[in-house]
């Protein structure tokens, strides 16, 4: 088990290196700059905007740019916004809690309708709520989500009026149910894709196991239909969702860019977003990297929590 | 420009409430005495009450000598003050100067290099240190450091021999005479020395995340792109401000933003405004006010006058009356622009409104083109000397309505012989090297050419200016006209404003005639905001809607 995490940890940093490299070099790639937001501006000239660029080290060759900025974060300094001057980390961290509130009620929405559905869609299979189910799953797939959301606030919103038209809270009132009554439409929206695909996966692994002979065992020694479901059944079948769960984890912690943004929520989606248009290379940068080690560290631990359930794994 | 000095802010109501607080008990009184009417159409004695700007943009630095962008004004505009103030109608008045210096009353010297300020002695900064000209000086210097990310130099440069002559006075020498910078020190906000003092690198200053300023409203709090709060100042010197707390809401999508201006989340919607295509819908809210405002920037079809299609008069000329502006105006932009025909807002005082008038002219337009032989070769396409008259036309993509129109002009253009190509690219490369060295063949691009309300236009239309070919400044349609050169170059050492006038009126002839750009239509923006938030004013002259928000208030 040591060696086996020591590995996929020196895996992982090579990893981490060779995506720094490309970001780095694809970021730079692009033509324009962090400086031509400012071209525009009619006191502004190209002699201003060089001098700038020289104060903030960008007529450097880029490989020069890259090792600073690589030995830098090595030694725990992300550097500073090129927009406002905060420390990248504060950024991330202050975009992080919006993205977690919202991603992680809308995941919890998620994962307990989907798995319902799919279960339920599993165990009376071609019924009218399986036919429902499979029908409004590939509905909720194929639209797309702002599409939901501006519906959503049209309706919900503006013209019914039961929950405010975006916004994490209302200024001036910061009390947990002024928060909770934000995060109903949001995280409903932003849900309805991810129960879909739960409900599908969901339903396909209660079918793989539902038939199988240790399941028929169960029922051949009398254990209760209820029983064979939920501790038979589910157990088994939850398994390669703690796969997908993992895989969820970097997209979670990454944010919803649409949705962010049609909501107004200030999250990590709609930053990156705005640090792309801003040309923030530190920014940029830094949510790259950290969201490069969450999709490692997610698929880790995935493969640990598998190993640790799943016996035929972890012994084998 | 002006010495009409002894303006409002001189005695306010706040002056007033503050000597009735000196007085005594009155001062306790003073809510009930002055304040609300029943129908309240005045300012309310007290400040009351929270105004919520909603922004597309996210307001980048708080430091209001750092490298900005327009959004960061209105917060800059809020929190500070700079020596002088630029009204609605381009009236040039003191705010931590006592008055606006002139060749007239000797704060200029008669040949314009002399400068010599006078300044407020009653000014506190937020943390309660008194405001003086060694503030300024300290200004002054800062943005001329060079390890400085310093906004823009363009005057300050000039500056020589800044003296404190006392802490309400300050002298210095221009390099040479530059009547301009009056106009440019009106968006010079004014930073505390002692906020500096100990600092090795004023980049990373805490003063950057926490800024102190002389102005109507103090920092409060700035959440990460979310909101940026800022608190009334009690002790504010000019007028104001009337409402207790001033958010400013980072909102990324002009569909969200007006959205939640229906909704009533947020209270002004500050740039980018209501898009064009809502104007009908959100004049017709209940409980909304909604106005068409002028603004500053005109929409333009800038041409690179060193690519050899556009070389000849005659082709910029039938080009010109090719388009059909109406039809854009009315049908693509809603009605809502004016079709202009110089880079002068219309609201200006050098605004010169005898230019010619364009006229969409098809066959006018064939026959310039024939005229200067540039005749249709075997594939439709006007040709002369071996140089098709092909082009490609760019701008930002995404910008739905300029796509609209370059189709709309590709058309007509066809109709004459023309070819245009439209290549569009993302923001962040058009307004790169892209544009500011001239390598493109034509843009439409929305300019503002004033830096204030100043109608100096040499850093736009000076030979010297042109980057591609070494110079300073951003004439990237690369145009030359030695006249034009030396009419700016008078302009900029004139400090009359009458004789300015007469020199820049032949400045828009000269370009009118010449056409380094066509002038499409001077832009509006619409405003809106929730009916009893009073005192909003629009400024043209300035790069934002919250220029003033001291003198806001609820009724």
């Amino acid at each position: 088990m040591l060696g086996f995490l020591l590995n996929r940890l020196w895996q992982s940093a090579v990893l981490l290196v060779i995506v720094s490299i490309i970001g780095f070099v694809v970021l730079n790639l692009i033509p324009g700059g962090p400086l031509s937001q400012f071209a525009l501006d009619p006191g502004m000239t190209q002699a201003d905007i060089d001098r700038i660029a020289a104060q903030m080290g960008l007529d450097r060759p880029i490989v020069v740019q890259y090792f600073d900025w690589a030995w830098k974060l090595l030694q725990g300094d992300w550097g500073h916004s090129f927009r406002d001057g905060a420390p990248v980390l504060d950024v991330i961290w202050r975009h992080l809690f919006a993205t977690l509130l919202l991603m992680g009620s809308s995941t919890v929405i998620a994962i307990a309708l989907g798995t319902w559905i799919g279960i339920r869609g599993a165990t009376h299979r071609y019924s009218t709520f399986d036919y429902v189910a499979t029908v409004g799953a590939m509905v909720a797939l194929s639209i797309p989500t702002f599409w939901f959301g501006l519906v959503g606030i049209y309706v919900f919103a503006l013209k019914l009026g039961w929950v405010p038209a975006g916004n994490m809270y209302t200024i001036g009132d910061q009390s947990v149910l002024n928060y909770l009554h934000h995060l109903i439409l949001p995280s409903f929206v932003l849900a309805l894709v991810n129960i879909a695909i739960w409900s599908r996966y969901m339903r396909s692994a209660t079918l793989d196991v539902i038939n199988q002979d240790f399941v028929n065992t169960a029922r051949a020694k009398g254990v209760t239909e209820r029983r064979v479901l939920m501790k038979h059944v589910v157990g088994n079948a939850l398994l390669p969702m703690i796969t997908l769960a993992g895989m969820q984890l970097p997209s979670i912690l990454s944010g919803a860019l649409v949705t962010e943004t049609v909501f107004t929520w200030p999250g990590m989606g709609r930053l990156f977003l705005d640090s792309l248009g801003y040309s923030d290379y530190p920014v940029v940068m830094g949510l790259l990297m950290f969201s490069a080690i969450l999709v490692l560290a997610g698929n880790l631990i995935a493969d640990i929590v598998v190993a640790v359930v799943d016996p035929r794994i972890r012994l084998g | 420009m002006t010495d009409k000095t002894k303006k409002a802010t001189d005695f306010t109501r706040r002056n007033a409430l503050t000597m009735m607080a000196m007085t005594g008990a009155a001062g306790m009184l003073a809510p009930n005495l002055l304040g609300k009417p029943a129908h309240g159409q005045t300012p309310p004695a007290a400040p009351t009450g929270r105004v919520i700007v909603g922004l597309s943009q996210e307001p980048t630095v708080l430091n209001p000598l750092m490298v900005k962008i327009e959004v960061d004004d209105g917060v800059h505009f809020s929190l500070f003050d700079a020596l002088f103030r630029v009204t609605p109608e381009g009236e040039i008045v003191p705010n931590l100067a006592t008055e606006v210096p002139s060749q007239a009353n000797g704060g200029i010297s008669e040949d314009g290099l002399e400068w010599r300020i006078k300044l407020r002695d009653d000014v506190r900064w937020h943390d309660g240190a008194p405001f003086t000209a060694e503030d300024v000086k300290f200004t002054l210097d800062l943005i001329l450091n060079p390890d400085f990310r310093s906004w823009r130099t363009i005057g300050h440069s000039l500056l020589r021999d800044i003296t404190v002559v006392s802490p309400t006075e300050i002298t210095w020498r221009m390099e040479t005479a530059f009547a301009p910078y009056l106009s440019f020190l009106t968006e010079t906000f004014i930073v505390p020395k002692h906020a500096f003092d100990g600092v090795e690198d004023p980049n990373s200053a805490p003063f950057n995340s926490n800024p102190i300023g002389t102005g109507a409203f103090k920092f409060g709090q700035r959440v990460a792109g979310d909101i940026i709060t800022l608190q009334a100042n009690p002790d504010y010197f000019g007028d104001g401000p009337y409402i207790e707390q001033l958010v400013f809401k980072y909102i990324p999508d002009l569909t969200v933003m007006y959205t939640q201006f229906r909704s009533g989340d947020i209270d002004l919607i500050g740039r980018q405004y209501i898009t064009p295509d809502n104007y009908a819908e959100a004049s017709a809210l209940p409980g909304r006010t909604v106005t068409l405002v002028p603004s500053p920037a005109v929409e333009t079809i800038y041409l690179n006058q060193e690519k050899p299609q556009f070389k000849e008069l005659a082709v910029r000329e039938a080009l010109y009356a090719a388009i059909d502006k109406e039809s854009i105006i009315d049908a693509l932009y809603y009605g809502l622009p004016t079709s202009a025909e110089t880079f002068m807002p219309r609201s200006s005082y050098f605004y010169n409104d005898a230019l010619p008038v364009h006229e969409f002219n098809l066959e006018h337009a064939r026959q310039l083109l024939d005229d200067a032989g540039w005749l249709p070769g075997p594939d439709g396409i006007r040709q002369k000397d071996g140089v098709r008259l092909a082009f490609t036309n760019s701008t930002t993509s995404g910008n739905h309505l300029r796509e609209q129109a370059q189709q709309f002009i590709q058309q007509t253009f066809r109709e004459i012989g023309v070819e245009m190509t439209i290549s569009n690219l993302p923001a962040a490369v058009i307004w790169g090297e892209f544009w500011a060295m001239s390598q493109f063949d034509s843009v439409i691009v929305g300019i503002t050419f004033l830096i204030g309300a100043d109608p100096d236009v040499t850093n736009r239309f000076h030979s010297g200016a042109i980057s591609a070919q070494g110079g300073r400044g951003s004439n990237n349609s690369q145009y030359v006209n030695t006249d034009v050169d030396a009419l700016l170059e008078e302009g900029s050492r004139t400090f009359d404003p009458e004789a300015r006038r007469e020199i820049y009126l032949k400045v828009q002839e000269h370009v009118r005639h010449d056409l380094p750009f066509l002038p499409l239509f001077a832009d509006s923006n619409v405003h809106g905001r929730k009916e009893g938030l009073d005192g909003v004013v629009p400024n043209g002259n300035t790069r934002t809607e919250s220029w003033h928000a001291a003198g806001w208030y609820w009724t």
